[in-house]
């Protein structure tokens, strides 16, 4: 992208809008029905539920880089987490309370795997509307939740793989990559 | 969906940033499936339109509104209902034709538009032409056909976001077959 493109000019004055606190909001069940033509309009374009479950990611990963971002400009001016512990907990609570009104219910580490965690959600916002086939039970539309997941992990400086499942309701499974936990450890001994 | 249910997410709101965010996504992802902004704005608009066809069940459902009697009374129902439990701003009615069969909606804030900015080679997108799909559907599903097009859009560096409706007709009900 060339810098004349990136910096349109007099069009709008977007970077110079204060960021605000992002109070306002709009009804549940308009969100609902927009999520529901997403749904959709992925799943006409696809022939499997793994395939609809990564373009549902794709389009989630959108919106988590922007909400770290704007989070992190808003409740932790100029500091970022170093920590792997840290930055999910960022996730669990800030960003949690900011997209969906409450924090994850509850956030796990596995107990044979250093580098998997669990965010646990009894009733996702995401999955409100949406009743899963009976011929595709393991379509699970969090995937779009751990799409947002996985890009505000990754912009944060902790790349990871996050999937959803069925499993006390929903469950993002988060699964840092080696050097992230290895960079944590380091930072342990110190 | 049970009554219990019902009740408990009837009002139910929602950061509008995650909405905007949202929506944004979906548009850069049909930049990337189309090739042409006029495709673009075409399936947000049939997006919308799906949308509108249920919205208006929704609508009519939780705000007791009965029949508008004329076009002026519908748009004050959009402007100050609608826009208002959907997406918590009311624009203004105004510029109305001669003939009472046209108005414009204005908003001076426009949630699906937060954050966004529009590169220069993306002059013909309509980015909230979800919008006209939205009213044209949920105002079909009470037979009235009408037109709905953005006039002004803030994201072109107008002064404001003006959407035109223009009544079009009365969709008649069970047309008797071979008849027009």
């Amino acid at each position: 992208m060339t810098m004349e493109s990136r910096f349109t000019k007099g069009k709008s004055s977007l970077l110079e809008r204060s960021l605000g606190r992002g109070r306002s909001e709009v009804a549940l069940s308009a969100f609902a029905l927009l999520f529901s033509e997403m749904v959709q309009y992925s799943q006409a374009r696809v022939y499997s539920v793994s395939e609809l479950q990564a373009r549902l990611s794709e389009l989630g990963r959108h919106v988590g880089a922007r909400s770290l971002d704007t989070l992190v400009l808003r409740e932790r001016p100029g500091r970022r987490d170093t920590r792997l512990l840290g930055a999910l907990l960022f996730i669990k609570v800030n960003l949690w309370k900011a997209l969906f009104g409450k924090e994850a219910d509850k956030l796990e580490q596995a107990n044979d795997d250093v580098k998997t965690y669990y965010i646990i959600e009894r009733e996702p916002l995401i999955n409100t509307f949406i009743s899963v086939p009976r011929d595709n039970s393991s379509l699970n539309c969090a995937s779009f939740t751990a799409g947002v997941v996985e890009a505000a992990l990754a912009h944060a400086g902790f790349p990871a793989r996050v999937t959803a499942h069925w499993h006390k309701g929903t469950t993002l499974m988060i699964r840092f990559d080696d050097a992230v936990v290895a960079r944590d450890r380091a930072l342990d001994t110190r | 969906m049970s009554r219990q249910a019902n009740r408990a997410t009837e009002n139910k709101k929602i950061s509008s940033e995650l909405f905007s965010l949202t929506y944004g996504a979906l548009v850069t992802q049909l930049c990337k499936d189309y090739e042409n902004d006029e495709d673009v704005n075409k399936q947000l608009d049939k997006m919308g339109y799906n949308i509108g066809v249920r919205i208006i069940e929704d609508f009519l459902a939780r705000s007791n509104i009965g029949r508008c009697n004329d076009f002026r009374e519908t748009a004050d129902v959009i402007a100050k209902t609608a826009f208002k439990i959907y997406l918590g701003v009311t624009p203004t009615v105004t510029n109305w034709s001669p003939a009472g069969d046209e108005f414009s909606l204005l908003l001076e804030t426009n949630p699906l538009v937060d954050f966004v900015e529009l590169p220069d080679n993306h002059s013909n997108l309509v980015y909230s032409s979800m919008l006209c799909g939205v009213l044209r559907g949920a105002l079909e599903m009470v037979q009235m056909a009408v037109d709905v097009r953005f006039v002004q859009d803030s994201l072109k560096g107008d002064g404001s976001t003006e959407i035109r409706l223009k009544f079009l007709k009365r969709i008649e009900e069970n047309i008797p077959a071979g008849e027009e």
